[in-house]
C-alpha cells in the first residue's frame, strides 16, 4: 500500500489517514528532535546549557581533545571497546555457526541463556561482578571491564549473526565439503566471505554497546579506568560543564556513522546472499 | 579479501595489546588523593599537589568523592584500593580509624610550625586523630544571588525555612548533617542545645517535622561545586552551600553572592590514609607536607577556608582578598562547630533515616 | 536384507548427526564458558550474599559457640560463659581492628547497638580476666538485657535470611519473632510498587506512540519505510548518556519546552518538567521506544495484506476489520514488544538516577546506593536478587511468546 488512498475510501477515512500521518510525525520528531537540539549547543561559546546561541565557538571542543582527563577517558573507552567487540565477536560468531545446526537439541535454551546478559538489569551484573572480580584481583583493572563489556556485547553478535545464517544457503557449505574442503576450509572460504557483513554488524553492535556503557565503569573502574561515558555521567551529576555537549555530540556523529555503515553492510549482505530486494 | 580481513584483524588485535600495557600496567612514584572537586580540589592541587609533585617527582592524580565511609569501605573490604589519600570529615575519620578502614598517623613525625611552635600545639585542638590530620576548616551556610534580592535577602537561619516570605526553591546538601541540626535551629533550638535534642528520638522527629515543611521545594545536590551553579542558573533562589565556593564564584566568576552567616556550622577536613594502599610511605609524606604551615597559608590564597595551624594564620597576607572570608573573621549571627564524636556514633541511623524520609 | 541395510543407513545417519551435534556443541562450548565466569558466576555471587553473612559467625565465633551451648530462652540474659566467651572474641576483634564492622552490622538490625558494643569493645584491652558479666554490665547496661543478645544470636548462623526480610521491609526481632519494620523505615514495598508503575506507565506509553507508528512504516513502500526507520534508529543509536543530557537540556527551566512556551505565552512561570516523574517517564519512553516498534513493525511486516482486503471484500467495516482481522495478527508482535520495554524498564538505573527527583528512583537505585553509601550489601544483593528474579521470569514469558531469536534489530 502506498500512500496514495483508494478511491473508495470516505471523507472520515481520510481524515483518519491524515490524522495517522500527523500523529507519526510527532512520534518522529519526538524520538529524534532531542538527539538534534544537543548539536548546537555543543558550539554554544557560553558556558550555557540553554538557547539562544549568540556566539558559536569550538571552544568544547578544543576543551574535549586537550584536557588530559577527558583524552584519557576516550583512549579507555576506544581500548576496552575494541578488546571487548573482539573478544564478543570471535565467540559469538563460533556459537551462532554451531547454533545454526538443524535440530541441535538444546539449542532453545541455550540461545536463551545466550542472550540473556541483554535482559537481566546492569547494575546486578556490575554489583556481581563488583563482588567476583574483586576476589579474583582483577576490578581495578581494564580486563575486567573487558570481559563485562564483552558478555553484554555477545547477544547482539549471536542475534545478527544468526539471522544473517538463516538466509544462508547450507547447500554452499555441503557443496564445498563433497568437493574436498574440510569443515575449517568451507567455513574459512565459503561460508565467512558470505557472512562477514553480518559478523561485522555484530561486532559494530557490541562496540556500540561497549563504548557507551556507564554502570559497569561506575563499579568496577578506578580512576585510571574512567571511560568517556563514566566522565560525562560525573559531569552530569556535577559539573555540568559544556565539554560533556561537545562529547555528546561527537558520539552523535559516531551514532549516525554507525547506523551508516550498518545500512551498508546490510545491503552487502543481501547482495552476498543473493537475495533480490 | 578474507585475507586483508585477517591482517587488519591481527594489526588491530596486536595494537591493542601493546597499547593495553602501559594502560594497566603499574605506575612511577603516584599516589591518588581523593577529595571534594571543584574550587576546593583546585585550591589544594595549587597549594599541596603542585609543590609536593614538584619536591618529590611524584605524579598526582586528583579524584572526586562523595564523603561516605562506605565508599572507602568498599574498597578496603572488597581488596581493591583505589585511592592512596583521602580528604575527610572527622566523624568519618573517628570511624573509619576504628573500623580498620585507615592507617594510623604518627603524630609525633609532624613537623613543627613555621614559628617553631610543636605541632601539638600549633594545631588547633581536635586536629590531630589517630588516623587523620586536620588541615582546613570551612562553613556551611546560606547563600543565595544579590542579583535576585538585593538587600531584601534572607538574613537568618529562619527565612531559609520561610517559603511565605521567600518563595521559591531552596538547595540542601542531601546529607543529614548540618541539615538537621538546622532544621532544630530554624525551629527554636539554642545551639549548645543542637546536640542534646537531636540526641532524642524526640528531637530527630521535630528536625524531620521542620524540614518537611520544605521538603516538596528542595533541590538536592551532592557535590560542591553544584550549589553556585544552581545559583546562577536560577534553579534555587537560595542554597546551602560550602562558604568558599561562593565566595571564589564572586571573586573569580565576577558572581554576586550574598553569605547568610546566621547558624553556619563549621566543619573541619582532614587528610587519611586508606589501609591497604601500596604507597603508604609516600602518602605519610604527603599528609606531613600538605599539613605544614606554609602549604596550609598557601591554600588560602584559592579559597577561603581556616587553616587547622596557627601558626598559618600569621602566614596570610593581610592584601589576601579571601582573609575576610574565613570562618571565624567575626561574622554576624548564629554560629557552631559540628559535633563530630555526636555524627560518628549517630550517623548510620541518621543517614538511614534520612534516606527513608527521602525516599516516601 | 533390506530391512539390514535400512537399518544400517538408519544407524549411520544418526551416528553422523550425533556428530555434527558434537561439533556444533564444540563451537558453542568457548562462548558459554565465558558466558558462565563472566555473567552467571558474578550473578550467583549476588545470590550467595543476600543470605550469606558470616560476619558474626568469623568474627565472634566463640560467642556463638558459647551461645549455642547454653541455648537459653529468648528473654534471658546469657550466663557468665558466654559473657567471658564475647570477651576473649572481642579482644582478638579490638586487636584486628574489626570491632567496629561488628558494631556496624549489629546496628543495622537495632540502632543504638553500634554504640552499646562499641562501648564494650573500647575497654576490653583493659581487663585481662573476669568476671565478665559486671565488666560488660559497666560499660553499658543494655549487654544485660536480652536485646542486643538478640540480634546477636539472629545473626550468629553463617546464612541467614535477615536481608530478604529487610527487602521487604520486615525485620527479626530479638525474640526471634517477624515484625515490620519501624514506620519510617519502610520504603522498599513503595520502591516496588513504583518501579513497576513507571515501567507499566512507560510501556502504556511506548505503545500508544509505538503501535501508530509500526503500523504506518509496515504499510508504506519499503524505501519509503527504510528512511523513516533511520529516525527511529538513530537515537536508538545514540549514548544513553546523550539522550538524557538532550532531555535534560530539552526539559530543564530554561530550556528549549519551557522557552518555547514562555515565548508563545502559553505559560507565565517556566513548569517544572525535570527532576520529578515527568521527566523520568517521558525520557525512558523516548529510550525504550525503538524496542517498542521494531518487534511490532517485523510482525506486522509479515502480515499478509490479503486478509484486510478480503474481511473488506466481505463487507466488513474499516474498524470491524482492523479490530477482528488485523489486529489479532499483531498480538505475537505486541506481546513481544511491551514485555521487552517492561523487562528494560524495570532494571533502569541511569535515566531516573540523572533525571529524576529523589521520589523517583526505582530499585536499580536503590541496589546500587546500598552498594555505596550505607555499604550493605546483603541487603543490596537481596534487592539485586529480588529484581533478577522477577526478570527472569518476564524473561521466561517472553521466550515463550517471541523466542529470543525475535529481537530484530533493524
Amino acid at each position: 500500500m502506498s500512500a496514495a488512498l483508494p478511491l473508495y475510501t470516505t471523507p472520515l477515512q481520510r481524515i483518519g489517514h491524515w490524522i495517522l500521518w500527523i500523529f507519526c510525525a510527532a512520534v518522529l520528531v519526538f524520538l529524534i528532535a532531542p538527539v538534534l537540539v544537543v548539536a548546537p549547543l555543543a558550539f554554544n561559546n557560553e558556558p550555557y546549557f540553554h538557547f539562544p546561541v549568540k556566539v558559536y565557538s569550538l571552544r568544547w571542543f578544543h576543551e574535549l581533545f586537550t584536557n588530559p582527563a577527558w583524552l584519557h577517558a576516550i583512549y579507555n573507552s576506544v581500548i576496552t571497546a575494541v578488546l571487548a567487540t573482539l573478544l564478543a565477536t570471535t565467540l559469538g560468531t563460533l556459537a551462532a555457526v554451531g547454533l545454526n545446526h538443524h535440530n541441535l537439541p538444546g539449542k532453545r535454551l541455550i540461545m536463551a541463556v545466550l542472550v540473556s546478559p541483554m535482559i537481566v538489569p546492569v547494575v546486578v551484573l556490575a554489583v556481581g561482578s563488583y563482588f567476583f572480580f574483586s576476589k579474583l584481583g582483577i576490578a581495578n583493572n581494564l580486563l575486567g571491564i573487558v570481559l563485562v563489556h564483552a558478555v553484554l556485547g555477545m547477544p547482539f553478535v549471536v542475534i545478527t549473526v544468526t539471522a544473517t545464517l538463516g538466509g544462508f544457503d547450507m547447500n554452499l557449505m555441503r557443496a564445498a565439503r563433497g568437493l574436498g574442503a574440510s569443515q575449517l576450509t568451507a567455513f574459512r572460504r565459503v561460508m565467512l566471505p558470505i557472512v562477514w557483513p553480518g559478523v561485522l554488524s555484530g561486532a559494530l553492535f557490541a562496540f556500540a554497546t561497549s563504548f557507551d556503557e556507564v554502570v559497569v565503569v561506575l563499579f568496577l573502574g578506578g580512576p585510571e579506568q574512567t571511560t568517556l561515558p563514566r566522565q560525562m555521567w560525573t559531569g552530569l551529576r556535577e559539573q555540568l560543564s559544556p565539554t560533556i555537549l561537545s562529547a555528546a555530540f561527537m558520539l552523535i556523529l559516531f551514532a549516525i556513522s554507525m547506523l551508516l555503515l550498518l545500512e551498508l553492510l546490510r545491503r552487502r549482505s543481501v547482495a552476498l546472499r543473493g537475495v533480490v530486494e | 579479501m578474507f585475507n586483508k580481513i585477517h591482517l587488519s584483524a591481527l594489526t588491530v588485535v596486536g595494537a591493542a595489546v601493546i597499547a593495553i600495557l602501559p594502560a594497566t600496567g603499574a605506575a612511577q612514584q603516584a599516589l591518588t588523593i581523593a577529595s571534594w572537586g571543584g574550587a576546593y580540589a583546585t585550591s589544594q592541587i595549587e597549594a599541596y599537589h603542585k609543590p609536593f609533585e614538584a619536591k618529590t617527582g611524584t605524579k598526582i592524580t586528583s579524584v572526586d568523592w562523595g564523603g561516605t565511609l562506605g565508599e572507602i569501605s568498599a574498597q578496603v573490604k572488597s581488596g581493591n584500593v583505589k585511592w592512596d589519600v583521602v580528604d575527610l570529615e572527622a566523624a568519618e575519620a573517628l570511624k573509619g580509624c576504628e573500623e580498620g578502614l585507615l592507617e594510623k598517623i604518627d603524630p609525633a613525625k609532624l613537623p613543627a610550625g613555621a614559628d617553631g611552635t610543636p605541632a601539638a600545639k600549633d594545631f588547633i585542638p581536635g586536629m590531630i586523630l589517630p588516623c587523620a590530620i586536620g588541615v582546613i576548616v570551612y562553613s556551611n551556610v546560606v547563600a543565595y544571588d544579590k542579583a535576585k534580592y538585593g538587600a531584601n535577602g534572607p538574613k537568618t537561619l529562619e527565612d531559609f525555612f520561610n517559603v511565605t516570605k521567600f518563595p521559591g526553591k531552596r538547595g540542601l546538601k542531601k546529607d543529614p548533617s548540618v541539615t538537621l541540626e538546622w532544621a532544630l535551629m530554624a525551629d527554636g533550638v539554642a545551639v549548645g542545645d543542637v546536640y542534646k535534642v537531636l540526641g532524642t528520638p524526640a528531637g530527630v522527629d521535630r528536625a524531620f517535622k521542620k524540614l518537611d515543611t520544605i521538603k516538596n521545594d528542595v533541590v538536592w545536590w551532592t557535590a560542591g561545586a553544584q550549589p553556585p551553579q544552581l545559583l546562577a542558573s536560577g534553579e534555587v533562589v537560595m542554597t546551602h552551600t560550602w562558604h568558599g565556593r561562593v565566595v571564589t564564584a564572586n571573586l573569580t566568576e565576577k558572581k554576586d553572592f550574598a553569605i547568610v552567616w546566621d547558624g553556619q556550622v563549621q566543619i573541619p577536613d582532614l587528610y587519611a590514609i586508606i589501609k591497604g594502599t601500596k604507597n603508604s610511605a609516600l602518602a605519610q609524606d604527603f599528609i606531613r607536607f600538605a599539613s605544614s604551615s606554609q602549604p596550609l597559608a598557601d591554600q588560602a590564597k584559592w579559597i577561603p577556608y581556616a587553616p587547622t595551624r596557627k601558626s598559618s594564620l600569621a602566614l596570610i597576607p593581610a592584601s589576601n582578598p579571601y582573609k575576610v572570608w574565613l570562618p571565624n573573621a567575626g561574622h554576624p549571627g548564629r554560629s557552631m562547630s559540628t559535633n563530630s564524636q555526636f555524627w560518628m556514633e549517630s550517623g548510620d541511623d541518621l543517614n538511614k533515616r534520612f534516606a527513608a524520609w527521602l525516599a516516601k | 536384507m533390506v530391512a539390514d541395510s535400512t537399518t544400517a543407513l538408519g544407524q549411520r545417519l544418526r551416528k553422523a548427526e550425533r556428530r555434527g551435534h558434537f561439533w556444533a556443541y564444540v563451537l558453542i562450548a568457548p562462548l558459554f564458558l565465558f558466558v558462565a565466569l563472566s555473567f552467571i558466576v558474578p550473578l550467583g555471587t549476588v545470590l550467595l550474599n543476600s543470605v550469606y553473612d558470616p560476619i558474626i559467625s568469623d568474627n565472634l565465633a566463640h560467642t556463638v559457640r558459647a551461645l549455642d551451648a547454653w541455648n537459653g530462652p529468648r528473654d534471658q540474659v546469657p550466663p557468665e560463659p558466654v559473657f567471658a566467651a564475647l570477651a576473649q572474641d572481642l579482644k582478638v576483634a579490638v586487636q584486628e581492628q574489626k570491632a567496629g564492622s561488628i558494631a556496624n552490622r549489629l546496628n543495622i538490625e537495632e540502632s543504638g547497638l553500634r554504640t552499646i558494643f562499641m562501648r564494650a569493645a573500647r575497654r576490653v584491652a583493659a581487663q585481662e580476666e573476669g568476671p565478665w558479666t559486671p565488666f560488660f554490665e559497666a560499660a553499658d547496661p543494655a549487654w544485660v538485657q536480652p536485646l542486643i543478645w538478640g540480634n546477636i544470636r539472629n545473626l550468629a548462623a553463617p546464612t541467614h535470611s535477615l536481608f530478604f526480610l529487610s527487602a521487604l521491609d520486615s525485620r527479626r526481632l530479638a525474640d526471634d519473632s517477624v515484625a515490620p519494620q519501624p514506620e519510617d523505615q519502610r520504603i522498599h514495598i513503595t520502591i516496588y510498587l513504583r518501579t513497576l508503575g513507571v515501567a507499566l506507565t512507560v510501556t502504556l506509553a511506548c505503545l500508544a506512540l509505538g503501535f501508530p507508528l509500526a503500523y504506518l512504516l509496515a504499510h508504506l513502500r519499503d524505501k519509503t519505510a527504510n528512511l523513516l526507520l533511520i529516525l527511529v534508529l538513530l537515537p536508538f543509536w545514540t549514548s544513553l548518556l546523550v539522550r538524557t543530557t538532550a532531555w535534560m537540556v530539552v526539559l530543564q527551566k530554561e530550556g528549549v519546552i519551557n522557552s518555547l512556551l514562555q515565548a508563545l505565552g502559553l505559560i507565565a512561570e517556566p513548569l517544572p518538567l525535570v527532576f520529578n516523574r515527568f521527566g523520568v517517564v517521558t525520557a525512558m519512553t523516548h529510550i525504550l521506544l525503538p524496542f517498542m516498534i521494531l518487534p511490532m513493525y517485523s510482525v506486522m511486516r509479515q502480515i499478509p495484506a490479503s486478509y484486510v482486503r478480503a474481511a473488506r471484500s466481505l463487507g466488513a467495516s474499516p474498524s470491524t476489520t482492523f479490530l477482528r482481522v488485523y489486529l489479532p495478527q499483531c498480538v505475537p508482535g505486541i506481546g513481544a514488544g511491551a514485555l521487552l520495554v517492561f523487562i528494560l524498564a524495570l532494571g533502569y538505573y541511569i535515566t531516573p538516577a540523572l533525571l529524576g527527583g529523589s521520589t523517583d528512583q526505582m530499585i536499580s537505585y536503590f541496589v546500587a546506593d546500598n552498594m555505596g553509601r550505607s555499604l550493605n550489601w546483603g541487603l543490596a544483593s537481596a534487592l539485586a536478587a529480588i529484581l533478577l528474579a522477577a526478570v527472569l521470569v518476564l524473561y521466561a514469558i517472553y521466550d515463550r511468546i517471541a523466542g529470543p531469536g525475535n529481537l530484530k534489530l533493524g
